[in-house]
C-alpha cells in the first residue's frame, strides 16, 4: 500500500549557471514515486546544483521541472510542501536540545510537535531527546538533520552527501530510511560520493562539463 | 539557451558605436560654450557677486546625480524583474559616474557657501538630500564589490538599488521638513527664485553638456563592462577545451 | 501561523539561553549614550537640549550593533536554506525574525531609554513622547535592517558593510523620531509625528519584508 500518490519528477533540458560559469546544460531526468535516484561525478560537475535547482533554492538558466507533467515554477509553494531539503548545513542549533530542533523543524513542515519525538525514536535518538544538541557526537548530529526527512510526510527527499560523517551503523540506518521511503511510494534523489544501497535506483552521472584544469582553477566547487 | 546571457548584445554594440562620437563632441561644445557665457557673457549676482558662477557647475551637476541614481535603479528593475542582461551592466556603469556628479555637487556647494554663509558647511536641506545620495552610491558600489561572486554582488547591489530609490523621496521629503524646522526660512536659496535668461542660457547649456557626458561615459563603461565579460567567457571556454 | 511561532519561540529560546546578545546592546546603548556628556561637557541644559538625539543617534546604533547576526547564523549552519526549501512562506519567515530581533534589541532599548533621559537631563514632558517614538521607530530600523542584513549574507566585512547600506535609510526615523519628543519639550502636540512613525512602520511592515526575502533568495542560491 503506497503512502503516496504515484506521481513522477522529471527535468527536461535543464541548464545550470554559477557565478559566469555553465555548471552543465541539457540535463534531464526521471524520477517515479517508489524510486531512487542517485547523481553521482566528480566535484563542480553540479550535483549540488541539481538538487537546490530541485528544491526551487536555485532558479534553472534553462529548461523546465515538471510535478507529474506541470511545470513546477507555476506553483513553487506546492512544490515546497512536497520535498525535504538536507544540504550540506545541519541546520542544528547547538544551544537546544534534540527535540527543540527536531520540533522546529516540524512546525516549518506544518507536522504536529508530536511527530518530532516519534521521528528522533526512529533514527535512534530517543533517550538523547532532552540533550542539548552540544553535546551529541558528529554522527548523531546528522541522524538528528535527518530526522527532518520523517517529519511532515514529503514524497521527494533531496539530500545533498546524507551520510557525510556517519559511521557504518548509521549509514545502515538512512539505507532503511531510504528503502522504507520508497516502499511506501516515496522518491529521493541524493548526491553521494560514496556508495549507498539505494532500491530501485538509477543512478545520473553527472559530467564535469565545464571543470577548467587544476592548475589553473580560479573557481570555486559550488 | 544558457548561453543567452553571455550573449554579445549586438544590438547595443552598433549604438554605442554611432552614438558614441556624437554624445562626445555634443558634451564638449555645450560645456565649451556653457562655460564661455556663464564665465565671461552672464552678468555677476547682485547679492551673490561673481560666486553665483559656481551655480552653473553645482546645479547641472546636482540634476546629474539625481538622472544617475534613476538609472541605477532603472537598471537594477529592469535586469531584476525583466532579467534584461544589460540592465546591470547599465546600472552598474552609471553609480560611479552619478557618485562623481554627486561629489562635484557637495564640493562646488561648500565653495558657495564659504563666501555666502561664511561656512563651508550648512546643513541645507538640498545639500544635506544630496550627502544621503552620496552615501546611498557608497553602499552601492560597496556591495556591488563585497562579493567573491560578481553576479551575486551584482543581484544584491540591485535589490539595494531599488530599496534606495523607493527611499530617496521619503528621505527628501523628512530632510526638507526637517531644515524648515531647524532653520531660520531667510536663508538664501542656492537658486533664487526667479531666473534671469542671461543665467538661464549658460545654466541650461551646462546641464545639456554634462547629459552628454555622462551619456557619452555611460556607453564606454557599458561597453567597457561587456567585453570584460566577453574576455571571461572566452577564457572559461578556452579553458573548458583545453581540459 | 505554526512556522511564524517556531521561529519567534528558537530564537527568543536560543538568545535566552546564550544570553549575553540583548544585554551587551543594552549596555552598548547606555555606555554610548553615557559618553557623551564627556564630549560636550555636563552642563544641564546643553544636555537637556541635546537629550533626545543623542538618544536616538545611540539607540539606532545599538540597533545596527545586533543586525548583523539577524540571519548569519542560520545561513552558516544551513538553516536558512532549508527554511526557504519548507513550506513556510518567505515573508513569514522574514517577519518572525524581525520581531524576535526586535524583541531582544529594540524593545530593551526603549526600557533602558527613563534611565538614560535621567542621565542627560531630558526634560520630563518628553519622555512619553520619546519613549512612543522609540516604540515605533525601532521597529521600522529592525525591518530596514533586515534588508540590509539579508543583502550582506556571504559578504566580506559584512557588519561595517551593513551599517553603510542601511543608515542612510533610516534618515527620516531619526529626524521624526527626535521631533516627537522635541515638540513636546517645546509644548507642542508630539502627536503628528508619532502618527508619520506609525505610518513609516506600516510602510516598512508591507515592503520591507518582499526586499528582504528576495535578498534572502538569493544569498541561498
Amino acid at each position: 500500500m503506497s503512502a503516496f500518490a504515484a506521481s513522477r519528477f522529471t527535468g527536461a533540458g535543464l541548464g545550470c549557471v554559477r557565478g559566469e560559469r555553465i555548471v552543465f546544460q541539457g540535463l534531464s531526468f526521471e524520477v517515479a514515486g517508489g524510486t531512487a535516484l542517485t547523481l553521482i561525478g566528480p566535484n563542480g560537475a553540479g550535483k549540488s546544483s541539481l538538487l537546490r535547482l530541485m528544491a526551487g533554492l536555485l532558479a534553472p538558466a534553462a529548461g523546465k521541472l515538471l510535478w507529474n507533467g506541470a511545470p513546477v515554477a507555476d506553483d513553487p509553494d506546492a512544490h515546497r510542501a512536497r520535498l525535504r531539503w538536507l544540504g550540506h548545513g545541519d541546520g542544528i542549533k547547538p544551544g537546544l536540545s534534540a527535540l527543540e530542533n527536531a520540533a522546529f523543524w516540524a512546525a516549518l513542515a506544518g507536522a504536529p510537535g508530536e511527530a518530532a519525538l516519534g521521528a528522533l525514536q526512529r533514527m535512534g535518538l530517543g533517550p538523547l531527546a532532552e540533550t542539548p544538541a552540544r553535546f551529541l557526537s558528529q554522527g548523531q548530529r546528522r541522524r538528528l538533520a535527518l530526522t527532518r526527512l520523517l517529519l511532515g510526510g514529503a514524497a521527494l527527499w533531496l539530500l545533498d552527501e546524507p551520510t557525510v560523517g556517519l559511521d557504518a551503523g548509521s549509514v545502515a540506518v538512512v539505507e532503511a530510511l531510504l528503502a522504507d521511503h520508497c516502499r511506501a511510494g516515496g522518491m529521493v534523489v541524493l548526491a553521494t560520493h560514496v556508495p549507498i544501497a539505494v532500491p530501485a535506483g538509477q543512478v545520473l552521472e553527472l559530467t564535469p562539463a565545464a571543470v577548467p584544469p587544476p592548475s589553473h582553477s580560479p573557481s570555486p566547487s559550488p | 539557451m544558457v548561453m543567452h546571457r553571455f550573449a554579445n548584445p549586438a544590438r547595443f554594440l552598433r549604438f554605442a558605436a554611432v552614438a558614441l562620437p556624437w554624445f562626445s563632441a555634443a558634451a564638449v561644445l555645450c560645456m565649451a560654450a556653457g562655460l564661455a557665457f556663464g564665465l565671461f557673457v552672464s552678468p555677476a549676482d547682485y547679492q551673490q557677486g561673481e560666486t553665483v558662477r559656481i551655480m552653473y557647475v553645482h546645479v547641472p551637476s546636482a540634476w546629474m546625480a539625481m538622472f544617475a541614481y534613476t538609472v541605477v535603479a532603472g537598471g537594477s528593475i529592469s535586469a531584476l524583474v525583466w532579467k534584461h542582461p544589460l540592465g546591470e551592466i547599465v546600472a552598474r556603469a552609471a553609480a560611479p559616474i552619478g557618485t562623481g556628479f554627486t561629489l562635484v555637487c557637495l564640493v562646488t556647494g561648500a565653495l558657495w557657501g564659504k563666501p555666502m554663509w561664511g561656512a563651508w558647511w550648512v546643513w541645507d536641506a538640498r545639500l544635506t538630500s544630496v550627502l544621503v545620495l552620496f552615501f546611498l552610491y557608497l553602499g552601492y558600489m560597496a556591495l556591488l564589490g563585497a562579493f567573491d561572486d560578481p553576479v551575486r554582488g551584482g543581484r544584491a547591489a540591485s535589490i539595494l538599488a531599488i530599496v534606495g530609490l523607493v527611499n530617496v523621496p521619503i528621505i527628501k521629503w523628512s530632510v526638507d521638513w526637517w531644515n524648515t524646522l531647524h532653520q531660520p526660512a531667510s536663508v538664501a536659496r542656492m537658486d533664487g527664485p526667479a531666473i534671469h535668461s542671461s543665467m538661464l542660457v549658460p545654466l541650461l547649456l551646462m546641464a545639456a553638456g554634462f547629459a552628454c557626458y555622462f551619456a557619452a561615459v555611460l556607453l564606454l563603461r557599458v561597453r567597457a563592462e561587456v567585453a570584460a565579460r566577453r574576455i571571461r567567457t572566452l577564457r572559461l571556454a578556452a579553458m573548458e577545451a583545453e581540459s | 501561523m505554526n512556522a511564524f511561532r517556531a521561529i519567534l519561540v528558537r530564537d527568543l529560546r536560543l538568545a535566552l539561553r546564550q544570553g549575553g546578545d540583548a544585554a551587551a546592546v543594552v549596555l552598548f546603548f547606555v555606555l554610548a549614550a553615557s559618553l557623551f556628556p564627556f564630549g560636550v561637557g555636563p552642563e544641564p541644559n546643553l544636555l537637556a537640549r541635546v537629550a533626545a538625539g543623542v538618544i536616538w543617534v545611540t539607540a539606532l546604533l545599538a540597533v545596527m550593533l545586533g543586525l548583523d547576526r539577524l540571519f548569519l547564523a542560520d545561513h552558516e549552519d544551513g538553516s536558512l536554506e532549508g527554511m526557504v526549501a519548507s513550506p513556510a512562506p518567505m515573508l513569514v519567515i522574514v517577519l518572525a525574525k524581525c520581531l524576535a530581533q526586535w524583541l531582544l534589541s529594540g524593545l530593551p532599548l526603549v526600557l533602558a531609554t527613563p534611565i538614560l533621559a535621567i542621565f542627560l537631563q531630558l526634560p520630563a514632558e518628553g519622555l512619553p513622547a520619546l519613549l512612543g517614538a522609540l516604540l515605533l521607530g525601532t521597529p521600522t530600523l529592525v525591518l530596514v535592517g533586515a534588508i540590509g542584513a539579508a543583502l550582506v549574507l556571504g559578504a566580506r566585512r559584512g557588519g561595517v558593510l551593513l551599517a553603510l547600506l542601511v543608515l542612510p535609510l533610516t534618515v527620516p526615523v531619526l529626524i521624526f523620531g527626535v521631533a516627537a519628543a522635541d515638540a513636546a519639550i517645546a509644548g507642542l502636540p508630539a502627536r503628528p509625528h508619532l502618527l508619520v512613525l506609525g505610518a513609516m512602520l506600516l510602510a516598512a511592515l508591507a515592503a520591507a519584508p518582499f526586499a528582504a526575502a528576495a535578498a534572502l533568495r538569493q544569498a541561498v542560491e
